[in-house]
């Protein structure tokens, strides 16, 4: 479903994914991870059409996502961004209706269909009791839902997450990637960029680390999360021990064991 | 629901009403009953007064319905498209463009030319200018970095200020024709016929296709670009399209009537204010009170003065303006947002 090779993309000058290489197969459930700055969002970027490749190529579905007309990939990608604003005045119905947008005719509007959609989302994601409020009165969290229940709505292949659950507690955040992993096992494609390792660990089966605009490391869950690979990427210090429950890898930061320099003199980890 | 549907009704009710109220004012005296016998087509009124009923009035009120609609229209598509409360023609340099146009015009002497019927030299001249005020925009804007909303609006806002001091200096060179160049500036009806009407129609129309053809790409841009890419519109292509077509609907504005302001910044926040944000529903309510608005300000700008002299519109468009945005703020404040 999605592929990149030698991807490198950036904004303005600035050159922020250097080579990315790689694939996910439909109906993959994948956590994108890495450190502030390493690329997440600007691949997610790069697969929704925000920003153009400038070298290597990342396809969607078989098509370029560089070339792919704008309404023709909105229904192939749909995405969940990480910073965006309510508008004033637009209800959360309305918001989550625009995710039918991509198949709209030349000039027609939203039909019965789309409200169908629409509401059928609202109620996936437990937002159809707010389905009438409006959205600058909504909680960071109900917010983030409202927005999950609009990429729903577009009734895409593949799902592109951008720290969606950043503003959720924390049976929340539970509970949205029970519907993710639900509809995941409908045939969903999921990539999710993540800061909360863990979380990312309990739902994904697959996890991808970059770093300095390079995938550092990339396999099964199990696999890719272990200390080493853990404390390379971050820089800094973790104890990882398998989840009492359910077994998967978690991992916690050993105090004083962050920044550069405490790893350096321990380990030789963190080159520059 | 019901009272968006009120609201609408009242609107559209007020449109008739308007236009009577414009051909019944006036220094020349007509009964009403003439009146109203002059406009439902009757036969056997005095010559003079059919005159001025249809000639002096009629015409002029319909133009001046026309350019509101039309200005408060394109001030909502530029909001819309710019997603900037202050957006408008007139702070973007559109409506600048198109009087400095029609001041370089009057100023080599090209008026009176007809290049095509019902097309003279002048509002030409204004249209270019409207254009090339709004290409210099976005061509500054995007030396600037990128077509984005803010280096848009700042592009507008040094373009408009160039072209201020440009026609100021116009004025100051061609003083033979400061007259006219001033009623440029200033907006007026004043003389307006059927000409005008037929000279203001087309754009009218082209510019309201435009921006009704992308009122729903309007409602995902309200989310700002990266999401509305995401959603499947072409956002820096679709607000290049919408602000031409409202470029071309208020550069033939002011290509008939000079620059009348006020209209295109407030009336879609008070349409916004009384039926919501949906572009569609915007754009449709602006361009009804946009209308009827200018309608009813131009009845006090031919009526106010005694003896029969006419105040420019623009002059009460722009006393209505400040005491509305005095209310605008209150509100904002008192709704404790």
């Amino acid at each position: 479903m999605i592929e990149c090779a030698g991807l490198r993309a950036g904004y303005g000058g600035r050159e922020v994914l250097s080579g990315i290489d790689l694939r996910v197969g439909k109906g993959e459930m994948v956590g994108l991870l890495g450190p502030n700055g390493s690329g997440k969002t600007t691949l997610l970027h790069v697969l929704s059409g925000v920003v153009r490749p400038w070298a290597g190529t990342a396809r969607i579905a078989g098509r370029d996502a560089g070339t792919v007309r704008p309404r023709q990939r909105a229904r192939l990608v749909a995405a969940v961004p990480q910073r965006a604003e309510p508008v004033a005045g637009m209800t959360v119905r309305a918001l989550v209706l625009l995710g039918r947008y991509p198949y709209l005719s030349v000039c027609g509007g939203y039909g019965a269909e789309d409200r169908a959609a629409a509401d059928a989302a609202l109620a996936d994601t437990g937002m159809g009791d707010l389905a009438g409020r409006e959205s600058t009165t909504l909680s960071g969290g109900e917010f983030q839902t409202a927005l999950l229940a609009r990429a729903l709505c577009q009734g895409t292949g593949i799902l592109l997450l951008d720290e969606a659950a950043a503003n959720l507690d924390m049976a929340r955040k539970a509970a949205m990637h029970e519907l993710l992993r639900e509809k995941n096992a409908r045939g969903l494609t999921v990539v999710s960029a993540v800061h909360d390792l863990n979380l990312a660990a309990l739902y994904c089966d697959r996890l991808i680390f970059l770093k300095n605009g390079r995938v550092m490391a990339d396999g099964p869950t199990a696999a890719v999360f272990t200390r080493e690979i853990v404390e390379e990427v971050y820089e800094t210090r973790f104890h990882v021990f398998a989840h009492p429950i359910t077994g998967t890898p978690q991992g916690v930061v050993v105090p004083g064991g962050g920044g550069l320099r405490g790893l350096r003199g321990d380990s030789g980890l963190g080159r520059d | 629901m019901s009272h968006t549907r009120l609201l609408t009704l009242i609107l559209l009710a007020a449109v008739p009403v308007s236009v009577l109220a414009g051909c019944l004012a006036g220094a020349y005296p007509v009964p009403w009953r003439a009146v109203l016998g002059i406009l439902g087509g009757g036969e056997g009124y005095d010559a003079k007064w059919v005159t001025v009923v249809v000639e002096m009035r009629l015409y002029r009120v319909i133009l001046a319905w026309l350019v509101g609609a039309g200005l408060a229209m394109s001030g909502a598509a530029f909001q819309g498209a710019l997603r900037n409360p202050l957006a408008e023609p007139f702070t973007l340099g559109v409506s600048g463009g198109a009087a400095f146009g029609a001041a370089v015009a009057i100023g080599l002497g090209w008026t009176g030319a007809w290049l095509v019927p019902g097309m003279s030299i002048v509002p030409l001249c204004a249209l270019a200018g409207a254009l090339a005020a709004l290409g210099a925009a976005l061509m500054l804007g995007r030396s600037a970095g990128g077509a984005s909303r803010e280096t848009l609006v700042l592009a507008g806002i040094v373009v408009s200020a160039f072209l201020s001091a440009c026609i100021s200096l116009f004025k100051a060179i061609n003083e033979e024709s400061t007259a006219s160049i001033v009623f440029w500036i200033m907006g007026g009806f004043q003389g307006r016929g059927l000409a005008d009407v037929w000279l203001y129609l087309p754009w009218f129309g082209l510019g309201t296709l435009v921006v009704w053809r992308y009122s729903r790409e309007l409602d995902v841009l309200s989310l700002g670009d990266a999401q509305a890419v995401q959603l499947g519109v072409a956002a820096s292509r679709v607000r290049v399209l919408v602000l031409a077509g409202a470029s071309l609907m208020a550069g033939a504005a002011v290509s008939v009537c000079g620059v009348v302001g006020f209209v295109g910044l407030a009336v879609p926040h008070l349409a916004r204010l009384a039926f919501g944000s949906s572009s569609r529903g915007l754009l449709a309510w602006s361009g009804l009170l946009g209308g009827t608005l200018l309608v009813w300000s131009d009845i006090v700008a031919r009526t106010i003065l005694p003896g029969g002299a006419e105040l420019p519109v623009g002059v009460v468009t722009a006393l209505l303006g400040g005491p509305f945005f005095l209310f605008l703020l209150r509100k904002k404040v008192g709704g404790g947002a």
